[in-house]
């Protein structure tokens, strides 16, 4: 009796206990982490040497899996594919701005039309995979919209199949899908925005214009900036759209598409998995290159943007140099 | 000052026409699925896919679509896994923020930057080897090893929890613990209870994705006739159904149902959670 409660209380103390918290505390989380991504990313890394499959024997073949995924036509080909990506992703921005600043000022309806352009967010990929099938399958939606507006069917492509448009059919499908989240989250910038600015635009008769121009803009470029190079990451690795639209056929195969089939139809895991860390290390540059630029314009957190500290110098330098 | 006006008339209109046609745009392809879902397989077959259905009250599309796709296990399974994940992953996620944020010990930056790195992951691209590993614990086809694995991939929640803590003043704690509460006590008893906002924010995200998640789904779940969800359950229509789309349209109205609901009922909330997880990046 006298020993438990004396156990009691030596867990209940100070720094015991705080570590006894500390360690049950992360102990699930932590483990998950390890188990579903640092073991997997390591195994991965060793996988790319290797020419294997998941059951089976396995042999080493050094490098001659990355010399593959550089050489196969199928592989850099997909990665030129991100080009339609990166320029649906960019539209997707410019619309959404667009969209967000019309729908931040006083405007009727406004809820409806957030709530209409929103929705497509919240439909799961698969589905949107089909509704899009079918908006583009020939002589229905898109065929019989276009058809109102006087075009004729003979002269309109196969939106899926033919190689000169299918890509753009199927990153068109991204923009519908993402347009909206991009909406709501400027929507939140803006509104974050001091709204004495606007009253003094006001005050001073900016028109809506002006005010995106000159109040809008420069409170909410830093977030402009960052998905704009979180969309080139992204357009990267896309692989919802073209995998549930096209199954990556007629040429529309993104990178992970490929990787995906190799992968999991013909079981080719080793240069699968080369294929992935080739793409890390893409995406690893791409993300070094966006922290410098976070730190070099925007300055990350209460620090100052290292751009105007250097700028400071230089005039301190002109200046004659005192400090 | 009337040429003022009137170009000011004018942009409005412009304004208004841009939205009914983003509005426009956004619902067309949802709103013929549903037109279609209407239609006899005559209907279906005769009349153009912009024509309205004759008898809005046909529900034979959506019975075959349900009973095809075996939608109720589907949903009952969604709702297990919803449950589940969401249970899990905010009571992980926040015990695991509570220690970052309130407790400075050896690695836990190291942590932190573990937690960082893994976010960049394609997480397409790790399941190459997450299988081998779901493989060989024999948790392929098995519903609580899925859910487990669902727990251990999100890193926005606990930056969205990390954040809400940091916005509870410390002396809330100091004074809990003055009183004789224990470390766990000062969580669950007073921080948990505090984080509700940041807690319907992480249900909503990862709600949604969740119950999105048709990849590893369709990758770890392949027992379609027990262990189907209902994402994966609309693969059914993929084969030889592939182009009967009164019944494909049918069974994607089914699903997006629940989501509709949820937007109409939280819509603030969503809106909210999103601008939020946003600002953190």
């Amino acid at each position: 009796m006298n020993e438990k409660r004396s156990f009691k209380a030596w867990v209940t103390s100070g720094k015991v206990n705080r570590r006894l918290c500390i360690f049950t505390f992360m102990f699930v989380p932590v483990t998950l982490l390890l188990v579903f991504t640092y073991i997997p990313f390591f195994k991965m890394i060793g996988f790319s040497f290797y020419d294997m499959k998941y059951i089976g024997e396995k042999e080493f073949v050094g490098l001659k899996n990355y010399m593959e995924v550089f050489t196969r036509e199928d592989c850099f080909q997909a990665l030129k594919l991100s080009l339609y990506y990166i320029v649906a992703s960019f539209v997707q921005l410019a619309l959404a701005l667009y969209f967000a600043s019309v729908l931040s000022f006083k405007i009727k309806g406004s809820g409806v039309f957030k709530g209409l352009m929103f929705f497509p967010y919240l439909v799961c990929g698969i589905a949107v995979g089909f509704i899009f099938k079918f908006f583009y399958t020939r002589g229905f939606v898109l065929d019989t919209v276009l058809q109102w507006c006087g075009f004729n069917l003979e002269q309109l492509p196969y939106w899926l199949k033919d190689t000169s448009i299918n890509n753009i059919s199927v990153a068109a499908t991204s923009v519908w899908r993402y347009m909206g989240q991009g909406m709501v989250m400027f929507i939140g910038a803006i509104m974050s925005v001091d709204a004495s600015l606007y009253e003094a635009g006001d005050i001073d008769g900016a028109n809506s214009f002006q005010k995106f121009i000159y109040i809008i803009l420069p409170s909410i470029k830093t977030i402009i900036v960052l998905n704009m190079i979180l969309s080139i990451t992204g357009s990267l690795s896309v692989f919802e759209p073209p995998y549930v639209i096209t199954g990556g056929d007629f040429g529309t195969g993104t990178y992970f598409v490929i990787m995906n089939k190799l992968a999991h139809e013909s079981q080719k895991v080793g240069l699968a998995s080369a294929m992935a860390i080739v793409l890390l290390i893409l995406i690893m540059i791409a993300t070094m290159i966006q922290k410098w630029v976070e730190k070099y314009y925007f300055g990350v957190g209460d620090a100052e943007p290292l751009r105007e500290i250097r700028k400071r110098k230089k005039r301190l330098e002109a200046k004659g140099g005192t400090r | 000052m009337s040429k003022a006006k009137m170009k000011r008339t004018l942009i409005s209109v412009l304004k208004y026409i841009t939205l009914i046609l983003g509005g426009f745009i956004s619902v067309l392809p949802i709103v013929v699925c549903v037109i279609t879902a209407f239609k006899t397989p005559e209907e279906y077959a005769s009349t153009n896919v912009m024509t309205l259905p004759k008898n809005w009250f046909y529900f034979e599309n959506f019975i075959q679509a349900w009973s095809q796709a075996n939608m109720g296990v589907a949903f009952r399974n969604s709702i297990i896994i919803l449950v589940f994940v969401l249970a899990g992953s905010i009571l992980t996620g926040s015990m695991l923020a509570y220690v970052l944020s309130r407790f400075k010990f050896k690695g836990n930056g190291f942590i932190r930057n573990l937690f960082l790195f893994a976010s960049l992951l394609p997480g397409i691209a790790m399941q190459v080897s997450v299988y081998q590993i779901m493989y060989s614990l024999g948790w392929i086809n098995f519903l609580p090893g899925y859910i487990i694995m669902m727990c251990g991939t999100d890193i926005i929640s606990i930056y969205i929890f990390i954040q809400f803590f940091e916005n509870i003043p410390d002396s809330l704690d100091e004074s809990a613990i003055m009183d004789g509460c224990t470390y766990f006590g000062v969580f669950f008893r007073i921080l948990f209870p505090l984080l509700k906002p940041a807690i319907v924010t992480v249900m909503i995200l990862k709600g949604v994705s969740v119950y999105n998640e048709y990849y590893t789904a369709n990758l770890y779940l392949q027992d379609k006739n027990r262990l189907v969800t209902v994402a994966t359950s609309l693969f059914k229509f993929t084969g030889p159904l592939g182009n009967q789309y009164n019944y494909i349209c049918a069974g994607v109205i089914i699903t997006m149902v629940p989501a509709l609901i949820v937007f109409i009922l939280c819509q603030k909330q969503i809106y909210g959670g999103l601008a939020a997880g946003a600002v953190k990046g």
